[in-house]
C-alpha cells in the first residue's frame, strides 16, 4: 500500500471512468451514483496519504517514490516515475477534494449526455493528479497535454452559448504554451546528454544539470517555460482565454478550472522554472519584469472585476487578481513568499471553487448570471446568503479565514524582497473587498425587486454538503495554519537554497563562468532513487 | 527470397483475375495475398541480418526495406478491409481494384528496396500507374475522372523530370547503381553545375511524389476525387513509398551532396507547412481538409530531414531525425488510415459523406466511430497520449539537437493551426446536432479496420517502446549509453 499509494490515487478516477462505460446510458441515476461513488472513493483513498506524509514531512527530497527513471520507454530514457513533496502533496489533496465536490455539484446541473460527462470528468481528474505526481518530464508532459482534451470537451459540449469559441480558444492557447515548453524540455534533455552522455527525462536528474546552462541560453529556455506556465496561470497579457472559458464552462468545469488547472501554471513555476533556471529568475531584470506583470495582473484583474455585470465573469477576473498574488509570492524568491504562494494556491482553490459553486447554484435556479436580475436574495435564501458571506470573506482575505494567511505571508515575502512590490500589491486586497462586497450588496441585500426571485428555494442537503468541506478547510487554514507551513517548510527551503547557491545577481555578465565548480555537491535534491 | 514475395503476389494476382461471380471473394483473396506476403517477409527478416543483394545489384533487401515492406502491407490490408462495403455502395466492385492495389504494393516494395535507379524508377511507375487507375476507379463520378486525369498528367510530367535527373547522374557516374553514383559524386565538386541540375531535377521528381509544396497541386484534387478507401491508401502507403525512395536516393545515394540540397529542403519544408496549413484552414470538405493536412505532415517530416542533412552521421541529431521520419510514417499510417476509414464509413446509400456537414452529430449516430475519430484527430494534431505525439516528439527533438530553434518554433505555430482545423472536424462530430438521425450501419470489415488502426494509435502512443525498437532495428541503431560525470561546458 505504502509503495503504490500514489498510483492508486492516480488511477482510481480512470478506473471509475472505464467502469462507467459499462453502465447503460439510459440509466442516468445509476450513472450519477457510480460517478459520485468513484469520486468520493478517490477522495477517501487519498486521505491515508495525510498521516503517511505527515510522518515524514521534514525529510528531504521526494517521497513515496515509484518506478524508475527508464522503466517505461527505455529507448528514450522516460520512466513511469512518481513522487511528491510538500508542494505537490497539498495540491493533490486539493485536487481530490475539489474533484469530488464538483462531481457532487453536477447532480442536477447536467441533464444531457450524462454518461460522457462523468467519464470525461473522471479522466480529467486522473490527468490533473498525474501532472502533480510525475517525476519524469515525458510523463509530466503526457499528463499535461492529455488533460486538455477532457477539459476542452467539458467546455465544448456542456458549455454555454459561445461554447465552441471558448473551447477552441482554451485549447489553442494552452497548446501554444505547452509546445513551447516541450521545446524547452527537449533542450534540457539534450543538454543533459551532452554533459553526461545519458538521455533521461528524470526530473531529479535534470535538476543537477539544468542550472549549469549558460545564462544567455537559459534565458530563452526560461522564456519558453514561462510562456507555457504563464498562459496556464494566467498572468496578465496571457489571460484572455480565461474569462471566456470560465463563463462558458459548466459550473463544475469552472470549479476545476479555477481550483486546479490554474494551479498547474504556478506549480510549474515552483517545480521547474525556479530550480531549473536559478540564475535567470534571480537576475534583477527578469525578476522585476515578472513581478511587474504580477502586479499589473493583481490591479488590473481587480479593476476589471469591479466593472462586471456577469457574476461568473467577475469571479473569473478575480482569479486573475488572486493568481497575481501567487506569482508575486513565487518570484519574491524568498521562503515567506514561496510558502505564502503555495498556501494561497490552495486557498484560491477552496474559496474561488466555492464562489463558482455559489454562482452555479443561482444560475441553476434562474438561468441567468446577470447581477442586475437579482437583489434581496438573503431574505429568500438565508442559509445560502450566510455561506456566501463566509466564502466571500475568505476570498477577500479577512483575518481568521484562509485567504488572510496566504495573502499576508505573500505580502510579507514581497516586502522583504522589495517594499515597493508589497506597496503596489496591497491595493489589490482592498479592491477585492470592494468588488466582492459590492457584489454581495447588489445580489443579497435590500428587498426582492424581481418577482422571479420570490419563489427561489434555499440550499438542498446535497448542495450544503458541497460547501461543508470547503468551509471546514477555510476555517482550519485561517485559524491554525501551522501544519501547512510545516509541510511546506522543507521543499520551499530547498528551492530557496538552490536559488541562493546558483544566483550571481551582481555580475550577470560573468554568468557564463559559473562559480559552482562542483555541481554534484551544490544542487537541489539528492532525491533520485 | 525477394523473388518469392513477388512471385507469390504475381500468382495471386493471376488467380484474382479469374473469379467474377463472387465479388467479395476478391477482397478475401487479396487479403490472403497480403498476409502471405507478410509471412514471406517475416521469413526473410529472420534469415538475413545484414541485408541481401539480388538481381544484379539492383535490389537490396535490408532492414530498412523490410520496415517499409511491413508498412506497405499493413496499409494495403487495412485498405482492403475498408473497401468491400464501399465498393458495393458505389457499384464498382471489380477484381481489378484489388489486383491494382496489390500491384502498386509490389511497385512500392521495389522503390523501398531498390538500389539501382532503373529499378527504383520501374517500381515508381508500377505504383504510379496502378494508382492513376485506382483514383479514376469510380467511372461514373466526374470528380473521380477529373482527379485521375490531373494526377496522370502531372504525375507523368514529374516522372519525366525525375528520369531526366537520373539520366544526368548516369552520365556523371557511368552507372545506374546508387553506390557507384555515390562514389562518383563524392569525387566531384558538389557545386558543379551539371551535378546541381541533376540534383534539382531529381529532387523535383521526389518532392512531387511526396506532395511537397510547390509540387503538391495534384494531391488535394486526387485525394478528393479518388474512392475514399483509395485516398486513405494513397495518403499513407504511396507517401511512405515516396519517402522510402527519397531516403534511398538522397541519404544512401547522394549524401555527399547534402550541403547543396539541404537549403532547398529548408525552403520547401517551410513552404509546405505554410501553404498546406493555411489552405487546410478554409476547407469544408473533409477529404480535402485531410489532404492538405497530409501535405502539412510532409512538411513536418521534411523538418526532420533538414535536421539530418545538417548534422554528421553518428550524432544523436542524425539518428533522431532518421528515426523521426520512420516513426512518423509508422504512426501516420495508422492514424490517417483510421481517419479515412471513418470517413469511408460515412458513405451510405444516398450520402457521399465527405463534406464537413456530413460529420455533424456523428456522435449520436455512431458513438464508437466518433470517439475513435476523435482519437485519430488528436493523434494527427500530436496530442499525447495518442501516437502522433511520438512522431512530433522526434521531429522537435532532432531539430533541437541540430540547433534549428527557428524551424522548431515555426513547427510550433503550425501545429497550432493544425489543431484548429482538426478541432473543426471534432466540433462538428461531437458538438453539433446531427443532420440525419438514423444510426450509421458499419460493416464488419470496416469495424476491423477502424479498430485495428485505433488500437495501434493508442498502443503506440501509450507504450511506444516496441515501435521505437523496431525503427532502431531497421536503422541498425544499437543503444549504447555510458554515463560519465557531469562536466560543465564553457562557451
Amino acid at each position: 500500500m505504502q509503495n503504490h499509494i500514489l498510483s492508486i490515487i492516480l488511477f482510481a478516477p480512470l478506473f471509475g471512468a472505464i467502469f462507467l462505460l459499462f453502465v447503460p446510458k439510459e440509466n442516468k441515476n445509476a450513472i450519477r451514483w457510480v460517478a459520485n461513488i468513484f469520486a468520493l472513493g478517490g477522495f477517501l483513498i487519498s486521505i491515508p496519504l495525510v498521516p503517511m506524509f505527515w510522518a515524514q514531512r521534514y525529510e528531504p527530497g521526494f517521497k513515496f517514490l515509484e518506478g524508475t527513471s527508464n522503466n517505461w520507454i527505455p529507448s528514450i530514457g522516460a520512466g513511469y516515475n512518481l513522487g511528491i513533496d510538500g508542494i505537490s502533496f497539498l495540491l493533490i489533496m486539493l485536487t481530490t477534494l475539489l474533484g469530488w465536490i464538483s462531481i457532487l455539484s453536477s447532480w442536477t446541473a447536467i441533464e444531457n449526455r450524462v454518461k460522457e460527462y462523468y467519464v470525461w470528468f473522471l479522466v480529467l481528474q486522473t490527468g490533473m493528479l498525474g501532472v502533480f505526481m510525475a517525476l519524469d518530464f515525458f510523463l509530466f508532459f503526457v499528463f499535461w497535454e492529455a488533460m486538455l482534451v477532457p477539459m476542452y470537451l467539458l467546455i465544448g459540449i456542456w458549455g454555454g452559448p459561445r461554447k465552441l469559441y471558448a473551447a477552441i480558444k482554451f485549447f489553442l492557447y494552452t497548446l501554444l504554451g505547452s509546445i513551447l515548453m516541450l521545446l524547452g524540455i527537449l533542450f534540457l534533455y539534450f543538454h543533459h546528454h551532452t554533459l553526461t552522455n545519458v538521455f533521461t527525462f528524470s526530473i531529479p536528474e535534470l535538476y543537477k544539470t539544468a542550472p549549469l546552462i549558460p545564462f544567455n541560453i537559459a534565458i530563452w529556455l526560461f522564456v519558453a517555460f514561462f510562456i507555457g506556465f504563464a498562459i496556464k496561470v494566467p498572468m496578465f497579457p496571457f489571460h484572455t482565454w480565461l474569462p471566456d472559458a470560465h463563463v462558458e464552462a459548466p459550473t463544475a468545469g469552472s470549479v476545476i478550472l479555477a481550483g486546479v488547472l490554474l494551479k498547474m501554471g504556478t506549480y510549474g513555476f515552483v517545480r521547474f522554472s525556479l530550480p531549473f533556471f536559478p540564475g535567470v529568475v534571480s537576475h534583477p531584470k527578469v525578476q522585476s519584469w515578472v513581478i511587474a506583470l504580477s502586479l499589473i495582473g493583481i490591479i488590473y484583474g481587480a479593476l476589471v472585476s469591479l466593472m462586471q455585470k456577469d457574476m461568473k465573469k467577475l469571479v473569473a477576473y478575480s482569479s486573475v487578481s488572486h493568481l497575481g498574488f501567487c506569482t508575486l509570492g513565487i518570484f519574491a524568491l524568498n521562503s515567506a513568499g514561496l510558502t505564502g504562494s503555495v498556501l494561497q494556491q490552495v486557498n484560491h482553490g477552496i474559496s474561488t471553487g466555492a464562489l463558482f459553486l455559489i454562482v452555479g447554484i443561482l444560475y441553476e435556479r434562474r438561468h441567468t448570471r446577470d447581477i442586475a436580475e437579482y437583489g434581496g436574495i438573503s431574505t429568500v435564501m438565508p442559509l445560502y446568503a450566510t455561506i456566501t458571506m463566509i466564502m466571500f470573506l475568505s476570498s477577500m482575505g479577512l483575518p481568521l479565514l484562509n485567504g488572510f494567511v496566504g495573502e499576508f505571508t505573500i505580502l510579507q515575502g514581497a516586502f522583504t524582497a522589495n517594499w515597493k512590490w508589497a506597496a503596489w500589491a496591497a491595493p489589490g486586497v482592498v479592491l477585492a473587498a470592494a468588488y466582492l462586497l459590492w457584489l454581495y450588496q447588489r445580489v443579497f441585500f435590500g428587498t426582492v425587486t424581481n418577482p422571479k426571485n420570490e419563489k427561489l428555494h434555499d440550499l438542498t442537503p446535497r448542495e450544503i454538503l458541497t460547501f461543508v468541506p470547503l468551509i471546514i478547510m477555510a476555517l482550519w487554514i485561517g485559524l491554525y495554519p501551522k501544519p501547512f507551513f510545516q509541510i511546506l517548510e522543507q521543499p520551499v527551503n530547498q528551492i530557496v537554497q538552490t536559488i541562493h547557491d546558483n544566483s550571481n545577481p551582481n555580475s550577470p555578465a560573468n554568468a557564463n563562468v559559473r562559480p559552482t565548480a562542483d555541481p554534484h555537491k551544490s544542487i537541489v535534491a539528492k532525491a533520485s532513487n | 527470397m525477394v523473388e518469392l514475395t513477388i512471385f507469390a503476389l504475381g500468382i495471386l494476382l493471376i488467380d484474382l483475375m479469374v473469379p467474377r461471380d463472387w465479388k467479395w471473394i476478391n477482397g478475401v483473396g487479396a487479403f490472403i495475398g497480403v498476409a502471405f506476403a507478410a509471412l514471406c517477409v517475416w521469413e526473410i527478416q529472420s534469415m538475413s541480418p545484414g541485408g541481401a543483394v539480388g538481381f544484379y545489384n539492383s535490389l537490396q533487401v535490408d532492414r530498412f526495406a523490410i520496415f517499409f515492406w511491413y508498412l506497405f502491407l499493413a496499409a494495403a490490408a487495412i485498405a482492403i478491409l475498408m473497401s468491400a462495403r464501399y465498393l458495393d455502395i458505389e457499384e464498382e466492385h471489380h477484381g481489378e481494384y484489388y489486383a491494382l492495389l496489390l500491384l502498386s504494393v509490389v511497385g512500392m516494395m521495389c522503390m523501398a528496396a531498390g538500389i539501382d535507379v532503373v529499378l527504383i524508377f520501374i517500381g515508381l511507375e508500377l505504383m504510379a500507374i496502378s494508382t492513376y487507375v485506382l483514383v479514376g476507379f469510380l467511372r461514373r463520378d466526374r470528380r473521380s475522372n477529373e482527379a485521375a486525369l490531373k494526377y496522370l498528367l502531372l504525375g507523368a510530367f514529374s516522372s519525366g523530370v525525375f528520369a531526366y535527373g537520373l539520366s544526368l547522374f548516369y552520365g556523371i557516374a557511368g552507372s545506374t547503381n546508387l553506390r557507384d553514383i555515390q562514389r562518383a559524386v563524392s569525387a566531384q565538386n558538389p557545386h558543379n553545375p551539371v551535378l546541381v541540375i541533376a540534383l534539382l531535377t531529381t529532387m523535383t521528381g521526389l518532392l512531387f511524389k511526396i506532395a511537397a509544396v510547390p509540387f503538391h497541386q495534384w494531391a488535394p484534387d486526387a485525394y478528393e476525387g479518388a474512392p475514399t478507401s483509395i485516398t486513405g491508401f494513397m495518403s499513407v502507403a504511396v507517401k511512405a513509398a515516396a519517402w522510402a525512395m527519397l531516403l534511398r536516393i538522397l541519404v544512401f545515394g547522394l549524401f555527399p551532396l547534402r550541403s547543396v540540397y539541404t537549403p532547398v529542403i529548408v525552403i520547401v519544408a517551410i513552404a509546405t507547412m505554410t501553404g498546406a496549413n493555411f489552405a487546410a484552414l478554409t476547407q469544408s470538405n473533409t477529404k480535402r481538409l485531410l489532404a492538405y493536412s497530409s501535405i502539412a505532415h510532409v512538411g513536418y517530416m521534411l523538418l526532420a530531414f533538414v535536421a539530418m542533412g545538417t548534422s554528421q552521421p553518428g550524432t544523436p541529431a542524425f539518428a533522431d531525425g532518421f528515426k523521426g521520419i520512420l516513426i512518423y510514417l509508422l504512426v501516420y499510417t495508422f492514424m490517417n488510415l483510421g481517419a479515412f476509414a471513418v470517413i469511408t464509413s460515412l458513405r451510405q446509400g444516398n450520402v457521399i459523406g465527405d463534406e464537413l456537414d456530413d460529420m455533424a452529430g456523428l456522435y449520436q449516430r455512431a458513438p464508437v466511430e466518433a470517439a475513435l475519430m476523435l482519437l485519430f484527430l488528436l493523434s494527427l494534431a500530436g496530442i499525447p497520449p495518442a501516437a502522433g505525439f511520438l512522431g512530433k516528439y522526434y521531429i522537435f527533438l532532432s531539430l533541437i539537437e541540430s540547433g534549428h530553434y527557428g524551424l522548431a518554433s515555426l513547427g510550433v505555430i503550425y501545429s497550432l493551426l493544425g489543431l484548429y482545423y482538426y478541432l473543426k472536424i471534432a466540433n462538428a462530430m461531437l458538438i453539433r446536432a446531427p443532420m440525419e438521425t438514423e444510426r450509421l450501419s458499419v460493416s464488419l470489415g470496416m469495424r476491423c479496420a477502424v479498430g485495428v488502426t485505433a488500437l495501434a494509435t493508442l498502443v503506440i502512443g501509450i507504450y511506444p517502446e516496441p515501435a521505437i525498437q523496431s525503427v532502431n532495428w531497421s536503422l541498425g541503431i544499437v543503444k549504447s549509453q555510458t554515463a560519465r560525470p557531469i562536466r560543465p561546458i564553457r562557451r
